[in-house]
Formats: structure tokens, sequence, C-alpha cells
């Protein structure tokens, strides 16, 4: 039987002027029909260019030895021909339905875009086809959706929506780009059991990601790409348990979990983002992180009865309370709505509590004025999720984390050694001290929002996602940063995140989230060892596990 | 610490502020009126400066709306009566808001006419000749638009003759196509408002740089439509790329060029008088032209008034035209709960 994709020597290019930029080095891709193959790797991995290539939409110069989909070759393919491809032989699904589906046009507008309907001339009734397919996508009530607009729908509906605008015509292969990326964990459990669900019915699947653990459970093969090439490719477990490519071991070693609790995350001896690839030579799989220094007795933060409402009966927070010692680490954890952020901007003194009170060091710290908080305000700061847009663009990296050193009084040389001194514990050089945040990865911005936050020696450091938006092997050494920098200053740390696995990693103790209230509270081992409470154990379920 | 326990410790806030929020939840219907509603207290506003400007003028009334025109006893007695300038200032006031909600602008001395059907007869050509300028303007800049956006040689082709357009005066313009399809030609009358045909050259001498200026933008907003996300997932369900425009891009790139056009738009009633001269058309920007030069303070007043008036309709139209277009906005389209 011929395969459904058959790529030989794929090569992908940027040319810029006399510049070749090659992005994808000759690989080769086969998937068969009722295959779900899964291409792993980080950005820039030129994995997402590669599944574009497929449906002709990668922008890039492609070159092949052979480009068979479905049986025809596609290497004479001109833009027409490849219309005629997409959407009946290939969809294509993306991350985050908010910015990938139209947000100015109904779902049922779109939908009948995607069936490829005249939509203005002759419009074809396509409301029955449109709600069965809603339907099969696990959409209950559909014809409420259907006059919605994507901002309507939940993040869970709204990703059924953009799968079914890719299955519309009923494509013999779905490429799945990141599909799960933005969700929340239990509603990224849905998206995946939807998409096991299509396997079990012999649909075809190309799933791309950064995360090994969220394809662990659906692949049946893996290809793991580095820099543009395949380094290791074979049947999924044999990837998961036996990985041979130090690359592969990279990344699984980096999915943050219970098991991975006081080791690091990342190889010990990486300092920069973009290092070559380590040594083949077996190394020791975990490296323990340095020790914390909790003092029980110093109470850096207290949070008593937190409520903070919005118009008359909605609570965004109802009865939150919690401490925070000296050199202690807790986790708040919630999906989005549920009030976590709320919590972080009321410790922060943002958001006045509606009642309740806040104690920083044991003085008061909500209901004040903010000129009498603001000669305090250096003893606590902020990491928060995009690093990138807390920095002023037209700001230098030294002046990024200088200008933290305003509140404390450290000018001059004084404050140019600390800068250094900060930026080197982040593991950056002083040679970026002139760059502009455009200019830096992702990891690096993050490590200059941490380098910021720790410069004025803060007593406490209230961290809001701050790894979300990240790769899990970069990912990785940030929470490593994080974890030896808060075991080396003492400070206390208030982490936020929905992510089970990294809260578990890294906190001492944890606070369950939803709609506003504490769910439930404890040690992190207990409670997730033993959650008592249905909503943690959905949780913990919903969590992609590596086997 | 128990978790379960819900301290609610406020039943204050009563029901007055229960109704202001079903008020605002009222959707739609409430945002558009609150908008209608803050264009009328602008309006309401420009009367009220008006009345004060009269009163506030150096020297006295009667000789300021008189202008130019000789004072005889019958004429003053005339003012005072129109004005009631021998009644309390409230009063004045307030005769000045009925007569002007009545559409009575009162008198021209000047010209010996009644304002209002001064204005009336001659907004009409302006009106004409603004509505047929936007359309050519709307019309060239959704072409330049669709067909450029994001195509190298289109795209600095297009860029060139909007730079060319927006920075050739409309009167200069005007002669131009006066020159070459009036007087070469022959295709086009020479001037006057009889015929639809005179109305071609003076809406494209007017249209073209204002659509220049529009094309430009919406370009802008269509490149940067077709960069996001959803455009790829669109591409891949087979669409075409002219669909796409069209159908997709078109309306994101509308956001920043509506409220660009209202503007524009409200500058051309003033804006209108070059190209009334240059192409002999009777219309609003001469009459102002003449009062203004003349002293004719009633009409100078009408028509501040009446511009008021445009501004705030154009503003209020931008307004519920955004809604329409970005359903984002209206606050009845909150976020769902699961």
């Amino acid at each position: 039987m011929t395969p459904l994709v058959d790529i030989r020597d794929l090569t992908i290019a940027f040319p810029h002027g006399r510049q070749d930029n090659r992005v994808v080095h000759g690989i080769d891709l086969t998937i068969h029909e009722g295959e779900t193959v899964a291409l792993v790797g980080e950005s820039g991995s030129g994995k997402s260019v590669t599944a574009r290539t497929l449906i002709g939409l990668s922008a890039g110069v492609v070159g092949a030895s052979r480009f068979d989909i479905a049986g025809d070759s596609t290497l004479g393919f001109r833009e027409r021909d490849w219309r005629r491809l997409r959407g009946t032989k290939i969809g294509f699904v993306l991350q985050d339905a908010l910015v990938s589906l139209d947000p100015l046009r109904t779902v049922s507008q779109q939908l009948s875009d995607a069936f490829g309907h005249p939509g203005y001339f002759g419009r074809r009734d396509g409301r029955e086809e449109s709600s069965a397919l809603l339907l099969s996508v696990g959409i209950p009530d559909p014809e409420r959706r259907l006059p919605q607009y994507p901002h309507q729908l939940s993040g869970g509906l709204r990703q059924r929506a953009l799968i079914a605008t890719a299955i519309a015509r009923q494509p013999s292969l779905l490429i799945a780009d990141e599909p799960t990326t933005a969700l929340d964990a239990t509603v990224q459990k849905q998206i995946l059991d939807l998409l096991a669900e299509r396997k079990q019915a012999g649909h075809t699947l190309l799933l791309i990601s950064h995360d090994l653990a969220v394809v662990a459970r659906l692949a049946d093969r893996v290809l793991v790409m580095k820099q543009g090439r395949i380094v290791e490719q074979g049947p999924t477990k044999q990837i998961l348990t036996q990985p041979t490519h130090p690359y592969t071991r990279q990344l699984l070693d980096a999915v943050p979990s219970a098991s991975s609790r006081g080791f690091r995350l990342s190889p010990a001896t990486q300092s920069e983002t973009d290092a070559p690839a380590l040594p083949a030579a077996p190394v020791q799989r975990r490296l323990p992180l340095p020790p914390k220094r909790i003092d029980a007795t110093q109470r850096v933060l207290s949070a008593r009865g937190l409520v903070k409402r919005y118009g008359v009966d909605s609570f965004a927070v109802n009865n939150v309370s919690f401490e925070l010692a000296a050199g202690e680490a807790l986790g708040i954890v919630g999906e989005s709505g549920s009030g976590k952020t709320t919590v972080a901007k009321m410790v922060l003194g943002l958001v006045e509590p509606d009642s309740g009170t806040v104690l920083v060091d044991g003085q008061p710290w909500s209901h004040r004025s903010e000129a009498e908080r603001r000669a305090r305000r250096a003893g606590m700061q902020l990491i928060a999720q995009d690093a990138l847009s807390s920095f002023d663009p037209r700001y230098t990296v030294e002046k990024i984390v200088g200008e933290s050193l305003d509140t404390v009084g450290v000018f001059g040389r004084d404050r140019r050694q600390r800068v250094v001194e900060v930026l080197d514990a982040v593991r950056l050089g002083p040679d970026l001290l002139h760059r502009y945040p455009r200019e830096l990865s992702g990891g690096q911005r993050q490590r200059v929002a941490i380098a910021r936050a720790f410069a004025p020696r803060p007593k406490l450091l209230i961290a809001d996602e701050p790894v979300s938006a990240l790769d899990v092997s970069v990912q990785a050494q940030v929470l490593d940063l994080l974890a030896e920098l808060q075991a080396a200053s003492g400070t206390a740390l208030l982490f936020i995140s929905h992510d089970l696995g990294v809260i578990h990693h890294l906190t001492d103790r944890v606070l369950v989230m939803k709609d506003g209230r504490t769910v439930e509270t404890g040690a992190v081992e207990t409670v997730f060892a033993a959650p008592a409470h249905s909503y943690t154990r959905a949780l913990l379920d919903a969590v992609p596990a590596l086997p | 610490m128990d978790s379960r326990n819900t301290s609610v410790a406020t039943p204050v806030p009563a029901f007055a502020v229960s109704r202001l929020f079903r008020l605002r939840r009222n959707g739609l219907t409430a945002q558009i009126a609150g908008r209608i509603g803050s264009g009328l207290l602008v309006l309401w506003a420009a009367v009220t400066l008006s009345f004060v400007s009269v009163h506030l003028a150096p020297g006295d009334i009667v000789s300021l709306l008189i202008g130019e025109q000789l004072r005889t006893p019958e004429v003053e007695a005339a003012i005072r009566a129109e004005w009631g300038l021998d009644e309390p200032l409230p009063a004045q006031y307030l005769s000045y808001l009925t007569r002007v909600l009545h559409g009575d602008f009162g008198r021209s001395y000047i010209l010996q006419t009644e304002v209002s059907q001064l204005v009336l007869s001659q907004i009409l050509p302006t009106l004409k000749l603004t509505a047929a300028a936007l359309f050519v303007a709307i019309v060239f800049a959704l072409v330049s638009a669709v067909l450029s956006a994001g195509r190298r040689v289109p795209r600095s082709i297009a860029g060139a003759l909007e730079l060319t357009l927006v920075s050739t005066p409309s009167f200069w313009l005007g002669i131009l196509l006066l020159y070459l399809f009036s007087f070469t030609l022959k295709l086009f009358p020479v001037s006057g408002d009889r015929s639809f045909s005179a109305l071609v050259l003076p809406a494209l001498a007017l249209g073209l740089p204002l659509g220049a200026v529009i094309g430009q933008v919406l370009r802008q907003g269509l490149e940067r439509a077709l960069e996001e996300p959803f455009a790829l997932t669109v591409r891949s369900w087979g669409t075409s790329e002219f669909v796409l425009r069209l159908r997709h891009g078109l309306r994101h790139a509308a956001l920043p060029a509506v409220t660009l056009t209202g503007w524009l738009v409200g500058s051309l009633l003033s804006g209108a008088v070059i190209t009334e001269s240059v192409f002999g058309r009777p219309g609003l920007g001469r009459v102002t032209v003449e009062a203004v030069l003349g002293h004719d303070m009633p009409v100078v007043l009408a028509v501040a008034i009446l511009s008021a008036l445009v501004y705030v309709t154009l503003s209020t139209l931008v307004d519920v035209l955004y809604l329409w277009l970005d359903p984002r906005l209206r606050s009845d389209s909150r976020e769902a709960v699961r």
C-alpha cells in the first residue's frame, strides 16, 4: 500500500540575500494510513515549518527528491493544486483557537468557509451539516454554539470548533501543530481524548509538539527533531524508555514531575540555551539540586481571608488564606479563571481586597497608601509570564535589570557591579548588557526577568506562570535556575501555575484553587499522593505522564 | 484555615447598584444608546458655546449680528425681538435653544434671508459632492489595498501612486482633471451642478487624495491581518487568497480605517470649498467663506452648529460601525462559562 505521505530528503530554506538560511536539512518523512506520528522538538527545530510544507504553506524554498501525498507527486504543484489538496486531503490545526480562528466571524460562518460553501453569493444552508460536525467533535448543544463568536466559547469548546473546521471535508490526514499548548490540563486532556477517538476510528494523525509527555499517549511513532535534522526515531515506547540520542534523553529529563523533585531538570554544565549537543557519553541521569533553607519562624507573607468581588454576586477570589515562611515555596495551582492571578495582584498590592488582609513581614500591607508601601516594595519582586512585554523595549538589558535597584538606592559603579553579578547568577555573560529585549531568545528573556527580580535581594518572589510560554527544555533550565537561586538566597517564593508537574517539582506546599475558592491545601507530597478533593484528583488525572 | 468557610461579610451593595449593572448588561442597544446620548451632549455644548460666544464677543450684540449691513432702527428692533435681548439672560438662552431645536437659525441681515433656508439650499450640493468623493475614496482604497497588500511590486506601485495623490493639492488635481477631461477630451462639463456627469470630476479631485490616505491604513491593516495565525487556518481550508482577503482580512483592516475615514469626511465638508470654487459649484463651503468675510454672524453660527452636528453624527456612526465590525467590543458578548 502506498503511504499517505512519502517525503525524501526534504530541505527548507529561507534565502535572504546571498545567505541560504536552511532550516530543514534533508529529512525523510513517511506516514501510513491509520498511523499516528509525532514530530517532537523545541522551537526553532524546524518541526512546524515541516508540517506547513505538507500543505504547501511554508513560505520557504522547499526541495525534495520525493514529495508524494496520497500517491500524487506534489513536486510540480502550483498554488491552485495545493489549494485543492488543503482541507480535503490534509486538515491542519494550530494552537490557541482564540487567535487561530477568525475572531470576527461566527462559528457557523467559519464552518461554512471550511466546508468551502460559497459564503456571500448563493449561500447554501449547511446548518445541519455544521451541527452534526460540532457534535462529532464533542460540542454539546451545537445549535447554541453556531451563532457565537470564538471569544464567547470556553477554551475547550473553541479548540474543538477549530478541529471541526479542519476535519469538515474529511481529510485523510490531520496535522495538529501544538494543539494543546495554550490549554489548561483538564482541557488538554479533553482535546487529547478527542484526538485519541479519531485515532481509534482509524484516522491518520501527525502531531507536532515540544512536549514528549503530550504525545506519549497518542503516537505510534516518534521522530525527534533538532536544528532541522531528525536525530532519533522509532516506536513511541522505545523512544520513551530507551532513548539512544542524548538530546532525546535531555527532552525526557526536562519534563517536571513528582519523580524529578529535588533534582535538576537540565544538564548542569549548560550555560546557554542554544548550547551544542551534549557528549554522547552516558551521564548521571539526575543531578541533585542544592538543599533549601526554610526558616519556619520567619513569616514573610500572610494572607487572611482574601475576598475580591466583581459585580455584585460574582467572586474572583472568595476567602483565600495562606502563610509563607522565609525560603519556602508555595504553589498556587488552578485553571484559567480560578482566581490565582487575582490573588497574586492582591499580594502585590495592585488590587485591594474587598475584605481580608495581607501582611508582609508581619506588617500590614493591604489597605495602605502606595506612598507608605513604596519603601517596602523592593522586598517583593514579580516574575511575569511574558517576559518580553514586561520589559521596556527601548531599554538595554543593563537598564532593565538596573532599574530594579532604584528603590534600594544602588547607583553608579555599584549598580553595574550588581547587574553583572545577577546576570552571572542566571548564567548570562556581560556581553548581553547592551542588548535589547527583542534580540534575546525566549529563555534568555526569562533569565533576564529572573535576574531583575533577584537584583534588589527580595525577601519574597511572586512568579505568575513564569514558564508556561516556554518549551519544555527551556522551561527545565529556568526552573533549575529558580530553584538554585531560591535555595542560595533564602527568598520565599509564591509560584502560580496551571501546570501540576511544575508545581510538584518545585514547591513545598500547594494550594489548589477553583472558582475563586481554596479547594485543598497542604504539603505537596501529601496533596498529590493522596488528594482529598475530587477536583484535585481530576486535575492530577489530566496530567499527561511519561511511562 | 477552613477553606469551605464562605464569609460573605457584605450584603451592602443595595439594589441601586444591581440596577445599574443590569442596565449596563443590557447589551448592544444600551451601548448604542449611550453613544448617541453622549453625541447629543456634545451638540448641546456646541449650541451653548455659540450662544455664549455671541454674548462674550466685544462690542454690542446688535452690531455683531448685523455685520456690515447698514444699521437702521427697524433692523435693530427686529434683532432685539428675535434674540429677546430685553429679557433676562436665562430666558434668552432658553429661547435660543428652542429656536435651534426647531431649526430656526435666525435671519441673515446681509443677505436678507432666513439662515436655515440659505443653509438648506446650499447643503444639498455639498452633501452630494461629499458623498461622491467618499465613494471614490472608498473604492480607490479598497481596490488599492486588496490588490497590493503583501505583494512586493504592486505594493510599491500603489505606494508611489498614493504618495503622489496625497501630496497633490486637490485644487491642482482638479485643474489637471479639468484640463484633461473637459477641455481636451470634452468628456465632462467644465462647471456647474446640472447633471450627474458634472459631479464626476469634482468627486475625483476631492476623493482621490482621501482614498490614498485611507488606502495606506487599510493596506497596513490587511497585511497585519494576513500575518495572524487565523489566516494560516483559513488558508489550510483550501480557501483562495482573494477570498481570504475579502472575507477575513478586510474586516480586521477596516477597524482603523473606519476611524480615519470618519475624521476625514468631517473635514471634507470644510475642505470642499476649494474644489467647489475650481469647478464653479454651489455649496456650503462658498456660503461659509462669504459669511466669514462679510462678518455675517448668524450664518457663521449656523454653520458652526451644523459642522458640530456633522462631526457628532460621524463619530457616533463610527462607534456603531465598530460594534458591528468587532463583536468583541459588544458588552453582551462576554466569555461564556464552560
